[in-house]
């Protein structure tokens, strides 16, 4: 009976682990790009609906982003005026905003053809994963930086996307300056831009 | 000949002194000239674009795959042109030779540029280079921001850089000059053929992001900031020659996010 019991215990938290870690990706920053690319590409290939394929793209990118880091990187120095619940406020807006921003980007592409080129550690903390995305007939090929960050080795993440030489995360950041600039400045108004963009 | 010599000197010299400021953060950012202005203009471009251009490039892009790299290819080679000419005034002799041995290369075995024989021979296909990337090398700040009807965004060296292409581009010389006297300058070739090239060149680049343009304006909270961004980035590592993701100028924010 104690057997079983234990084996049940084992299973249930096995279980449970999995469902709270899901796939672990690699620590090697190149093979953990290869590993989230080849992700996406059986999701975006699949014949689920758009609905269904955002959903399992935004999973992905919950556990290979560093969104939190991204939230107060694009929020800028604001961050540091607002008050901890107006932080945390925006810290939810901004999660649903990326990830619809991110699955609606990504949905585009069908069947993307990514390879992983190279990688550079620019430092302890930022490996840049080199990778190219394959011209078709509608478009050239594209060269696409990934930003990954190696503070914790184990636990690598996303924490930008350079397109062409492009940052995403600059881009995103100088819009948001930009909706705060035009509003004198208020957390509200972003927060408005923010609510009426995920409500789209 | 010699009066548009000294008009191109004047405009470069003014920019110079104008634009030059020694604070190198400053270089590759730009405040707004006219924001107002510039979002209704931006808001215009849109949508002569939507009725106009976009239509065009995708009426181009029917055209089958071999017509449109060759139309491609025969543009790129006449712009390389003006490339070449910013090459010698940057001082990039490096690119500047490369750039000739293109254009020798691809003009004549791969007839009149259609082809691209100069890739598979070592010959390495660089950006573009204009005036305004030439202004940055010498050490011009980037001015203000602002939108041109049709042209898009710019800035104030940007701006001085369009004009200074003029006096720079053999391609418009051969086509603007009918004089006998002169030695560049072909009766033979009519002011409408730069203008076609042109054309053709913006349909071309118009074609090939499409999508991109539709997923930037679709996914943006604030399309005209984004656009801004985006434009004064793709400058910087223009005048660099360098990716940004190489150069870490970003890594100050972040430092601050991960000491937090």
């Amino acid at each position: 009976m104690k057997r079983i019991f234990i084996s049940f215990l084992i299973f249930f938290a096995g279980s449970l682990f999995i469902q709270t870690k899901g796939i672990s990706y690699s620590s090697n920053p190149e093979s953990f790009i290869s590993e989230v690319i080849e992700e996406a590409k059986v999701i975006l290939s699949s014949s689920s609906s758009s609905d269904e394929k955002a959903s399992k793209l935004s999973e992905i990118a919950l556990k290979t982003v560093d969104v939190k880091g991204l939230a107060y990187y694009t929020l800028g120095k604001k961050r540091k005026e607002i008050t901890p619940e107006e932080l945390k406020k925006y810290e939810s807006l901004f999660e649903k905003y990326f990830l619809k921003s991110f699955t609606s980007r990504l949905t585009d592409y069908s069947d993307p053809k990514i390879n992983v080129l190279s990688s550079d550690v620019v430092n302890e903390k930022y490996t840049i994963v080199k990778t190219m995305l394959l011209k078709t007939d509608k478009r050239p090929e594209v060269k696409i930086d990934w930003r990954v960050y190696t503070k914790d080795p184990n636990n690598p993440l996303i924490r930008d996307l350079i397109i062409e030489g492009l940052s995403l995360a600059r881009t995103q950041k100088e819009e948001f300056a930009s909706v705060l600039n035009t509003n004198n400045n208020d957390i509200n108004a972003l927060f408005s831009t923010l609510e009426r963009f995920i409500e789209k | 000949m010699l009066k548009r010599f000294k008009i191109f000197t004047a405009i470069t010299v003014l920019t110079m002194v104008f634009l030059t400021n020694t604070n190198a953060d400053e270089k590759y950012t730009a405040n707004e000239c006219f924001e107002k202005f510039s979002r209704g203009t931006l808001k215009f471009n849109q949508a002569l674009d939507k009725a106009i251009f976009k239509p065009i490039a995708k009426g181009y892009r029917v055209l089958p795959q071999p017509i449109r790299t060759g139309t491609n290819n025969f543009v790129s080679n006449l712009r390389s042109l003006l490339s070449f000419s910013n090459n010698v005034l940057q001082g990039d002799l490096r690119s500047a030779g490369n750039t000739a041995g293109r254009f020798a290369i691809n003009t004549t075995v791969g007839i009149l540029g259609v082809f691209d024989p100069a890739s598979k021979m070592g010959f390495e296909k660089k950006s573009r280079e204009d005036f305004g990337q030439t202004l940055g090398v010498w050490g011009a700040d980037t001015g203000c921001y602002f939108v041109l009807p049709i042209l898009g965004p710019t800035t104030t060296r940007d701006a001085v850089g369009l004009i200074g292409n003029v006096f720079v581009d053999p391609v418009y010389h051969l086509t603007h000059n009918s004089e006998t006297d002169i030695v560049v300058g072909n009766e033979n070739l009519s002011e409408h053929n730069y203008y076609y090239y042109r054309g053709t060149d913006a349909v071309d680049f118009r074609s090939k992001n499409i999508e991109s343009f539709e997923s930037l304006e679709e996914n943006s909270i604030d399309f005209y900031a984004s656009l801004k961004s985006l434009y004064l980035q793709n400058r910087q590592q223009r005048i660099l020659n360098s990716p940004i993701s190489n150069k870490d100028s970003n890594d100050s924010d972040w430092e601050e996010i991960d000491n937090q």
